[in-house]
């Protein structure tokens, strides 16, 4: 089944400008999505209008076959967001913004209490619980809009950028909860501005810009289309000239550095021999840049 | 079960929201009323010859119980759903399935309930300065409903058209104090020249003055079938307006 059908999906704003254009997306039911685009690219009008936080100006949305326009009390027990930004009454106890998020969804206090308990253990907000949310920290109010969204068990789910401002040790717990409920059958869309995040979490992807799909295909296929990925070696001991190797374009960025560009399907064994037989040895080797991001550059550069 | 829960859900979070902050909304208008009772009741109004057969504290009683309907049932919508739009928090109604005539009527009943929760404390204190009759009880309690479910939709429309703080507060202080004080709170409008009787009668206030105080007195200066249909009819439109607003998402979608 789709869990979103997005159909020539078009928003022009009252100030004139156009940020989406007929824009069509489908989304299979169990599917780890990620959205990408620059900022202003029209991730977030989409987000919006399938949420009803923004009207559209034409086309259709379908969620779990359900339409929007016309059936929208059903497609709206389908959704579940967790918001760019913080959106909670600050003032209210954090177990009351969950009970209260579960009224909206007709879900009786007996039935939430239990469920927010649940949900606050799961993200590791229990203690907090009779704390009001002005009073958590920001990777705690990032867990409780995910708490939040969760609360009325969601088929989809949509997060808006639902790591930012997350240190790492957090976002690494919330990226394992996530593909955990992803697991258990919870279709997850994701837009972040960490191409690594996207990597590491989503089976395929959207690349929007300027309102447009620029392509719509699987991460693994992606990532094959990746050509080049920039090495960096942090060599043993100092080098006063390049070094020479036929097949790569070498930098010497400093005296213990060298930057190193190469298809991404060249053996890295070919390299390390080449650089054995000069009495070059390498100490530590890392990426430049992570190579969805290149790619991702690449491609919104090019429109 | 739907709109059952989530409707209770909205009224049980305004319900917790004035009453957590009964000092900031039940205890000022019952500082006031004191204050209106000691100074026009007793000091200026014991010089004044009755109204009506009523001598004049009891005369302004339901002006005054109803005065206090009208800013707090309009000031409790105004800023709950004004800061609920602030702070973004509408966002957790109008993306799940709660229609949007659920949520009007939440936060309707919201104002209404702080709108009759004071007007139990300001009559209660009342009864320490002048006997309150109740000759049409029933009449007490349906105006008492409408006037401030009518004004809690005033407070809905100014909250959905407010772009900042301010501008909550324009509407009270330029149209309704002038219009409650305009509308027979502290005089029968028979008292007043021809022209002005007229012009008092454009002012809803008036209506819902005269027919509470009916309610408590027995004595209108508008006929009471005229003023109840009045406040139906402003109720009526109101609500459509405000639904309107609501389904075209205007003030709190783009």
């Amino acid at each position: 089944m789709t869990a979103l059908r997005i159909e020539h999906l078009q928003k022009t704003y009252k100030s004139g400008f156009i940020a989406l254009h007929d824009l069509n997306l489908s989304i299979p039911e169990g599917d780890f999505f990620a959205l990408l685009g620059a900022n202003g690219a029209g991730k977030s009008t989409i987000i919006g209008i399938i949420c009803s936080l923004i009207n559209k100006t034409a086309g259709k949305i379908h969620i779990f076959n359900h339409d929007l326009d016309t059936a929208t009390i059903q497609a709206k027990q389908f959704i579940g967001l967790v918001p760019q930004e913080f959106n909670f009454n600050i003032f209210e106890p954090i177990m009351e913004v969950l009970i209260n998020q579960a009224g909206y969804y007709g879900i009786l206090r007996k039935y939430a209490i239990p469920r927010a308990k649940h949900l606050l253990k799961q993200l590791e907000l229990y203690e907090k619980r009779n704390h009001s949310a002005i009073q958590l920290s920001g990777g705690m109010k990032r867990r409780l809009m995910i708490a939040r969204a969760l609360m009325h068990n969601p088929k989809l789910l949509i997060l808006d950028e639902p790591t930012a401002g997350v240190d790492v040790e957090i976002r690494q717990s919330m990226w394992k909860y996530l593909r955990t409920i992803n697991t258990q059958g919870t279709t997850i869309i994701l837009t972040t501005h960490y191409l690594e995040e996207a990597e590491q979490l989503c089976r395929n992807i959207a690349i929007i810009c300027h309102g447009k799909i620029l392509l719509h295909t699987s991460m693994q296929e992606l990532l094959t289309q990746v050509e080049d990925e920039p090495l960096v070696l942090e060599l043993s001991s100092p080098l006063s000239v390049k070094p020479i190797i036929p097949g790569y374009y070498i930098s010497l960025i400093d005296p213990i550095t060298l930057e190193i560009q190469m298809q991404n399907n060249t053996p890295l064994n070919t390299l390390f021999q080449s650089l054995s037989t000069q009495h070059i040895y390498v100490k530590n080797i890392r990426a430049k840049q992570n190579r969805l991001e290149t790619f991702f550059l690449n491609l919104i550069n090019d429109k | 079960m739907l709109y059952y829960v989530a409707y209770k859900t909205i009224l049980i979070k305004e319900i917790l929201r004035f009453s957590r902050i009964w000092i900031q909304t039940i205890l000022p208008p019952v500082i006031t009323t004191i204050l209106y009772f000691i100074i026009f009741g007793q000091l200026i109004g014991s010089q004044l010859s009755p109204i009506d057969g009523y001598n004049y504290i009891e005369y302004i009683t339901p002006g005054l119980i109803l005065m206090h309907i009208i800013s707090n049932s309009y000031a409790n919508v105004v800023s709950s759903f004004y800061s609920t739009k602030f702070h973004h928090n509408i966002e957790e109604m109008l993306i799940s399935p709660t229609p949007n005539a659920i949520i009007l009527l939440g936060y309707l009943s919201g104002g209404i309930l702080r709108g009759l929760a004071v007007a139990l404390a300001v009559s209660s204190v009342s009864l320490l300065f002048s006997p309150l009759s109740a000759q049409h009880p029933t009449t007490i309690i349906i105006v008492a409903i409408l006037t401030a479910s009518l004004f809690s939709m005033g407070g809905f429309i100014n909250a959905i058209f407010a772009k900042s703080f301010d501008d909550i507060s324009i509407i009270p202080t330029f149209v309704l104090t002038p219009l409650t004080y305009l509308g027979g709170i502290f005089y029968s409008i028979s008292m007043l020249p021809e022209i002005w009787q007229t012009l008092s009668l454009g002012n809803p206030i008036l209506y819902m003055i005269n027919l509470f105080r009916y309610g408590f007195l027995g004595i209108s200066d508008i006929p009471t079938n005229i003023a109840l249909f009045i406040i139906l009819g402003f109720n009526v439109l109101l609500f459509t307006i405000s639904l309107q607003l609501l389904n075209k998402g205007i003030g709190i979608k783009s």
